[in-house]
């Protein structure tokens, strides 16, 4: 049967912003009790959200979404392809991706992203990241000599390395390259998490190709070959 | 100072607070930083740093797992009970 999901959150991740522009209107003690609410809120709220990428149902949901679109994927281009090692890759790498911001549900800007523009920005930024790595490496590697930015700096952005850097980590997240500094912040925590539940998963579904021994024994980790039904 | 409202009209008013919060919160995310001692100390550059290079190697690892993934799934066997395992959990 499908597995609970725990609790989700309804709360997107606009609330900040949201709270920021009423906060704007309030008087400035009014103010102050409404970001001390907001603040507990935050924290509540991420720590759901935190906990919603290690969670055991949320790797299977992801499971089951990527072995549906690696079976899609099979059947429409599998005789033409004949199975070249970097397309195949490249294939299994992008169903991937969608499965993660499927299993995302739409909440973070990252995986609404990837869900929008996979099929058409997939030329080109097969040309821009190779480039846009090396040139902002080259210049993290030089600018990371000085660490002595503190968060005041990071407020006032005046700083041409912080905002470099916030830049270069605004084009890694997908989605967030126009996105003042607090969301790119909130959408790289989540998009770690993420991206650490799709190395786990799939790191558990290779074992279980190539091993094929620990099945009969009652998986301990991983989906369990239990038929899941379609979401 | 503090009165930086310039081009962001979706949040008016960053506060201090609020990004430290959301440093920290990323802090907790990086194994690297985690480890270290006095981790109060951190700047945010560092912070950022470290974030890039963790997300390139996720990265990494997902281009690597996906490689694996796709040279098992083209060489399988269809009568294996790998292949049962898929089936069942399609």
């Amino acid at each position: 049967m499908s597995s609970s999901l725990i609790s989700p959150n309804p709360i997107g991740t606009s609330n900040p912003a949201a709270a920021g522009a009423d906060r704007s209107r309030e008087a400035k003690t009014r103010r102050r009790k409404k970001k001390a609410q907001a603040q507990a809120q935050a924290q509540s709220k991420a720590r759901s959200l935190s906990s919603k990428w290690k969670s055991q149902a949320q790797q299977q949901i992801f499971s089951s979404n990527l072995l549906r679109a690696l079976a899609q994927s099979r059947r429409r281009g599998g005789g033409g392809v004949g199975g070249g090692g970097s397309s195949g890759g490249r294939a299994v790498r992008e169903a991937a991706d969608r499965a993660l911001a499927a299993s995302a549900k739409g909440r973070t800007r990252w995986s609404r992203a990837i869900l929008a523009g996979r099929i058409r920005i997939s030329k080109f930024r097969k040309r821009k990241r190779p480039a846009a790595a090396v040139a902002a490496a080259a210049a993290a590697a030089g600018r990371s000599r000085k660490p002595r930015v503190s968060v005041s700096r990071l407020r006032g952005k005046g700083i041409p390395a912080v905002q470099r850097k916030v830049r270069f980590l605004g084009r890694l997240v997908p989605g967030c390259r126009k996105e003042p500094l607090p969301v790119i912040l909130e959408e790289a925590t989540d998009y770690i998490e993420a991206l650490e539940m799709q190395v786990r998963a799939m790191s558990e579904l290779a074992r279980l190709l190539s091993g094929g021994a620990s099945v009969g024994a009652g998986s301990s980790s991983g989906s369990p070959p239990e038929p899941l039904p379609g979401q | 100072m503090s009165s930086r409202r310039s081009r962001q009209s979706s949040s008016s008013r960053i506060s201090d607070d609020q990004i430290t919060d959301l440093v920290s919160k990323l802090r907790q995310h990086l194994p690297e930083i985690r480890d270290r001692r006095r981790s109060d100390k951190v700047p945010a550059s560092k912070v950022l740093q470290e974030t890039c290079n963790h997300i390139k190697n996720l990265h990494q690892e997902v281009d690597n797992l996906s490689e694996r993934l796709s040279q098992l799934l083209s060489t399988i066997d269809p009568d294996s009970p790998e292949a049962a395992i898929i089936r069942s959990l399609i």
